[in-house]
């Protein structure tokens, strides 16, 4: 009957439009789109809490081209959005330059610091997350061998990887690391291909936890780690469930966490630099039915030891951001 | 040998395939509960309706003529050019190296220079598919399909290494030098009294593909050049009998739709993004073939099917913001679905068309 | 054969096939108007006609390509419906087309009961076949190894297994199209002892040709159609060739050409050992040595395919050779830069190539568009160093289209809105009017009415006249005879032998383009 209904609404939808009404929130994916199981997905996920909880609404988007980051920005800057929460580096220098032509309206961005008064910077400390994680493999592994698959090799990627190295060889300091970058441009974040040829490759020489901090590409990678019988760390979001008993443990970025902090803060957003990490929840690693198995207590227990002693500062992980270097790789 | 008017090919087929794909489309958007008569209300608005959306339909537009002429081109010598998306990426390369050479005081300046920089590295990437067709025999689908991979490679690395900025995570260049801005269409209409959106990013790129639009037509259908290219495409065997190099001919004219492709570039590097970043042709160069198609690989026809291309891309984000319910995902489906009937499915309608009109001949006669 | 036996006992009276009021149009153009025929079993019928008259149109009816769009056709005396090509076969109607329709990698036996397979197992049908086979070839000295495969057999041979893959098929009625177009002379004869042998055992044969000297030699009776209208019918006996022609054309035709004989002066054209390989590396020619002088035409005859083609093209500068060939003394690129086809223009040679459809012309483009093609870089052409001048094409391509008579005289059609003729005289009016030393000629009259063949003999006599050397090369035998100075045969690859056109006949030079030495012979 939808049908019906919908050719008897005809025009008169189109009272409809873009406007908000009281200021709602709204959120600008990056190209990957809305499901990619991981980054985006994640602010979806935050959004769609906020919605749930407060009974507000806000609207979203997804793009197709490059051109649109600006064009969506300002479509919903205009339209009376606030704030407007985009996800993704990439959105960097639209939103300097729309930022600057709307200074009444709030912005959010995750993952960059864009110097912009009214923005808010969300930054996570993934070192300190790749690091437990990083724990964790070293732990579970019988060959002393683990994998790392990064998306596309950026510094961000590095930032993890040196995180998750150092957490591996914090525990066993004779374990081996093996590491591999999808690619060098964007289409490495959605190459689930790609990565289970490298999941594969690496499997080959050794590894049997296998680390996958490439957005959509990490698909590829659980999967193949769950049909080769190895086990995988997801990142982001929880992807514990995508293949349970298989999936140590996900890496959480509470990308969640930013947009719902950032809709609930509505039009007062606090601007500047925002650090989200382990000591305030922002990152932090996944346990649940799915993986109670398999993340056996003393796993567990070593994880939550480095955890504790990130907080409490006894234990320093290196960003490789701050100068571009990793002393342990 | 009977046809039908003149008229009824060029506007009457294409309008009926159009209306046709409106209506299949209609069908998809009635299917998820939404009303097809909204769906395409706000993506004419969206596209047509402010100066914004007319803004951003002509700076794709601007895009599709470039890659629409540059498959034209080829067409005309029966060279199936696919690989314009691999040459825009590379031709980006080259209007980057001119853009970043010199501290440009002006655009007048630099956009000479960097449209001999875009067109001679686009150029340069169709090249080397025509060598390997005109002397060896590769098969130019094959080769240019390939190098579309490779040119998006090599920008990658070059984004990656060389070119990167320092400043920023972003595969990309550091900012062109803000002298060499290209005139936006409300720069340009502003000083004659118009007003038209700031953002939007139609830039005199536009001018400069109808310019271009013009000089193919010139280029095929008054130079002995372009006589030639469509001798040797309608067929090569007489081509041969004439005494046309068909070495010369392959490579001239792919380094011409090479060379086109490039100006790509022009609009959106040196244009709207005042540097080079990864992905910037975003599909052009494919959508480019249905352009060529839809418009009969004749200039005035590309201009025309590239201006609806580019309200499809413009009215089909408009459409996201609009309503809601409606995912990219159905957007892609309905521009396909436009481009599969007035590209692909052309002599659907065109042979009817033709029988009804003869058949109407014959009962006057 | 039994069956058919007793039915043509039964109603000896009927004709085997009677046409009533037969219509066809496409479109607005009507290519069969209100046909009546009737053709008595056991004879064989004759029909004639310029290309476009709409013979062909009336044998698909036939045949159940095409349904009329009025008009009855009745087979031994029942109407009958041929809705497809199944139901003309299950009518005892069989045909042998002008390209045949065989699978070249099959067996003569496997192509023969190809299409009429019993059951789901080949082996017995083949078994069965080649009995039926055996018999129908004694019957019909129709001899053909069933085992030798399309490929390795002669078209001679090819066309008995068209004949016998009807007759396979129980025909009573076979249609023949152009059946001796590629056949040699000696083939031809052979042919049409086959064709009265079937005759006289009681079959009907429809013979579609446009030549008459067949018609005259092998018919009982003749209908001649024009324009689509079947214009007349007339016992063979009771007519003549010059009335034939006259019936097709719509009014006198010379049948020979008229012309002086030749006033040979210096040599234009030299050809010494000509070898060429193909793309396979098969050599097709095996050198070729002759030479043509000034105010003469030297004919190339030949069957098709012995490399009359290959010779033009090397000398059209279309495919690279070795050996030598010099034109008004100076030696030619055979091989190099200046081999192709710019080059020879440049050096007075003009060709009219054998397919003018796919090498002559570009039929989507206009006439005035083809008037200048190949010579697209002549000054007279040119606006400026980039850009043609449309309008003097366009002037000249009227001038042109006046002299040569080309009709519709709109040089805004593309080439192939006109006829055979019109096209090739498109072509002619390109290049003779070029003025060039050496005019080379393929197949000149090929697909081209009998008016426009007298024109286009014509033309091509006037420039011999002037003093120009003219290589013309013809698979017919009669334009050989009548147009040319002197006459060479091709065979395998090779000149078989040389004669002057008024020394010689028709016998002499069949056996030579069978490859045999008249002088043995």
């Amino acid at each position: 009957m939808s049908f019906m209904k919908a050719v008897l609404g005809t025009v008169s939808a189109i009272a409809l439009s873009a406007t908000a009404a009281l200021a709602d929130p709204a959120i600008i994916y990056d190209l990957g789109g809305k499901f990619d199981k991981s980054f985006n997905e994640a602010a979806f996920n935050g959004a769609e809490r906020w919605a749930k909880e407060t009974g507000g609404t806000y609207r979203d988007i997804e793009l197709s081209s490059e051109a649109q980051r600006e064009q969506a920005l300002r479509r919903f800057a205009e339209g009376g959005f606030n704030p407007i929460v985009v996800t993704g580096f990439a959105f960097a220098s639209a939103l300097e330059t729309v930022a600057a032509d709307y200074p009444d309206t709030k912005f959010a961005i995750i993952d960059m610091v864009v110097g912009n008064d009214n923005v808010r910077s969300v930054v996570f400390t993934e070192h300190e997350g790749s690091y437990l994680v990083g724990v964790a493999a070293a732990k579970a592994s019988k060959s002393g061998t683990v994998g790392f698959i990064g998306g596309m090799d950026i510094p961000l990627i590095r930032k993890f990887a040196c995180g998750y190295v150092q957490g591996v060889k914090a525990t066993n300091a004779g374990a081996t690391v093996i590491q591999n970058m999808t690619g060098t441009t964007p289409s490495a974040w959605n190459d689930p291909v790609k990565g289970a040829e490298l999941t594969k490759a690496q499997i080959g020489q050794g590894a049997d936890v296998v680390y996958a901090a490439a957005g959509g590409t990490g698909v590829g990678v659980l999967q193949t780690a769950a049909d080769e019988g190895v086990l995988s760390i997801g990142v982001d979001s929880n992807q514990n469930y995508l293949h349970p008993g298989s999936v140590l443990t996900s890496m959480i970025k509470r990308v969640d966490v930013a947009v719902f902090n950032a809709f609930s803060a509505g039009a007062d957003l606090e601007t500047g630099f925002h650090v989200l990490g382990t000591a305030n929840g922002g990152i932090d690693y996944a346990l649940d039915e799915n993986n109670a198995a398999i993340f056996t207590d003393e796993i567990k227990a070593a994880v939550d030891a480095a955890k504790a002693g990130i907080i409490d500062g006894s234990i320093q992980v290196h960003d490789y951001m701050s100068d571009n270097s990793c002393p342990v790789m | 040998m009977e046809t039908m008017p003149r008229w009824a090919d060029v506007i009457l087929v294409p309008l009926i395939n159009l209306v046709l794909a409106f209506s299949v489309a209609g069908l998809v958007v009635l299917a998820i509960g939404q009303n097809p008569l909204d769906a395409i209300y706000f993506m004419i608005k969206g596209s047509l309706g402010s100066t914004r959306g007319i803004g951003y339909t002509l700076y794709y537009a601007t895009n599709y003529i470039f890659t629409g002429l540059a498959v034209a081109v080829a067409f005309h010598a029966r060279l199936f050019n696919i690989g314009g998306e691999g040459q825009a990426a590379v031709s980006g390369i080259g209007a980057a190296v001119v853009m970043l050479a010199f501290d440009w005081p002006h655009w007048a300046l630099a956009l000479p220079f960097a449209i001999i920089g875009a067109g001679l590295f686009g150029a340069a990437w169709a090249f080397i598919p025509a060598w390997l067709q005109a002397k060896r025999g590769s098969h130019i689908v094959i080769t240019t399909i390939m190098f579309n991979f490779i040119g998006a490679a090599l920008l990658g690395y070059l984004l990656n290494g060389l070119l990167k900025s320092p400043h920023t995570q972003n595969a990309e260049t550091v900012n062109f030098p803000e002298g060499a801005h290209l005139p936006t269409a409300h720069e340009v209409l502003a000083p004659l009294g118009i007003a038209f959106n700031k953002s939007a990013p139609a830039n005199i790129s536009f001018l400069l593909a109808i310019a271009c639009a013009v000089l193919v037509w010139y280029l095929l259908w008054r130079t002995r050049l372009g006589y030639q290219i469509r001798a040797f495409g309608k067929s090569e065997a007489a081509a041969k009998y004439a005494g046309i190099n068909a070495v010369r001919i392959t490579i001239v004219t792919m380094l011409i739709s090479g060379a086109l492709a490039g100006m790509l570039s022009i609009n959106v590097v040196v244009g709207e993004q005042e540097r080079l970043i990864k992905e910037f042709v975003e599909g052009a160069g494919f959508v480019g073939i249905a352009v060529a198609l839809m418009g009969r690989s004749h200039p005035f026809g590309i201009v025309l099917a590239a201006l609806l291309f580019g309200m499809l891309t413009q009215g089909g984000f408009e459409l996201l913001f609009e309503m809601p319910a409606i995912s990219r995902e159905m957007v892609l489906v309905i521009q396909a679905l436009i481009i599969l009937f007035t590209g692909a499915l052309n002599y659907m309608v065109h042979d009817p068309v033709e029988r009804l009109f003869l058949r109407r001949r014959k009962r006057k006669a | 054969m039994a069956a058919s036996d007793n039915q043509g006992r039964r109603e000896t009276a009927a004709p085997a096939i009677e046409l009533k009021g037969i219509s066809k149009a496409f479109g607005p153009v009507e290519a069969n108007k209100d046909i009546s025929l009737s053709v008595a079993k056991g004879t064989i019928h004759g029909i004639v006609g310029e290309n476009g008259a709409g013979k062909s149109t009336l044998m698909s009816i036939l045949y159940g390509f095409y349904k009329a769009d009025k008009g009855e056709i009745i087979v031994n005396g029942t109407p009958t419906q041929i809705p497809d090509s199944q139901a003309a076969i299950a009518a005892g109607i069989g045909m042998v087309h002008q390209h045949f329709k065989l699978v070249d990698n099959f067996t003569v036996l496997e192509n023969v009961i190809l299409g009429a397979e019993e059951g789901g197992l080949l082996k017995p049908s083949l078994a069965k076949a080649r009995k039926h086979l055996v018999e129908l070839a004694r019957e019909y000295e129709l001899e053909v190894n069933p085992d030798a495969l399309i490929e390795d057999l002669s078209v001679g041979h090819q066309q008995r297994v068209e004949i016998l893959k009807a007759l396979y098929r129980h025909a009573d009625i076979l249609i023949l199209d152009e059946p001796t177009g590629v056949l040699t002379p000696s083939e031809a004869d052979h042919l049409f002892r086959i064709l009265e042998n079937l005759r006289d055992q009681g079959k009907t044969i429809i013979l579609i040709t446009h030549k008459l000297r067949e018609i005259m030699s092998a018919t009982d009776t003749v209908s001649v159609m024009r324009r689509g209208q079947m214009t007349a019918t007339r016992k063979t006996a009771d007519t003549s060739p010059a009335e034939l022609a006259e019936l097709m054309v719509g009014r006198k035709v010379l049948l020979r050409v008229d012309k002086t004989p030749a006033k040979p002066g210096k040599t234009i054209l030299e050809v010494r050992d000509l070898k060429v390989r193909d793309d396979a590396g098969v050599e097709r020619l095996k050198g070729v040595s002759f030479d043509v002088r000034a105010g003469e035409i030297l004919g190339i005859a030949g069957v098709a395919g012995n490399g009359q083609s290959d010779l033009l093209q090397v000398l059209g500068g279309i495919t690279v050779a070795t050996g030598t060939i010099r034109v008004n003394g100076d030696a030619i690129d055979l091989t190099g830069r200046h081999s192709d086809g710019q080059s020879r223009r440049a050096r007075g040679i003009a060709h009219v190539p054998e397919d003018r459809q796919h090498l002559g012309l570009i039929m989507d483009f206009f006439a005035w568009e083809n008037i200048c093609f190949g010579y697209h870089h002549d000054p007279k052409y040119q606006k400026n160093r980039l850009a043609m001048d449309n309008a003097a094409i366009l002037a000249d391509t009227i001038g042109k289209m006046e002299r040569f008579d080309i009709r519709p005289p709109n040089p805004h059609l593309p080439a192939h809105s006109f006829s055979g003729g019109n096209q090739q005289k498109i072509v002619l009016a390109r290049e003779i009017e070029r003025n060039p030393d050496l005019l080379l000629v393929g197949q000149p009259t090929r697909g081209v009415d009998i008016g426009a063949i007298e024109f286009i003999h014509q033309r091509i006599v006037e420039l011999r006249d002037a003093g120009k050397a003219i290589l013309l090369v013809s698979v017919e035998l009669d334009e050989i005879l009548s147009l040319t100075d002197r006459v060479a045969v091709m065979f395998d690859g090779r000149i078989q032998g040389e004669r002057i056109t008024a020394e010689t006949n028709e016998r002499e030079l069949g056996l030579m383009m069978a490859g045999m030495n008249a002088e043995v012979a």
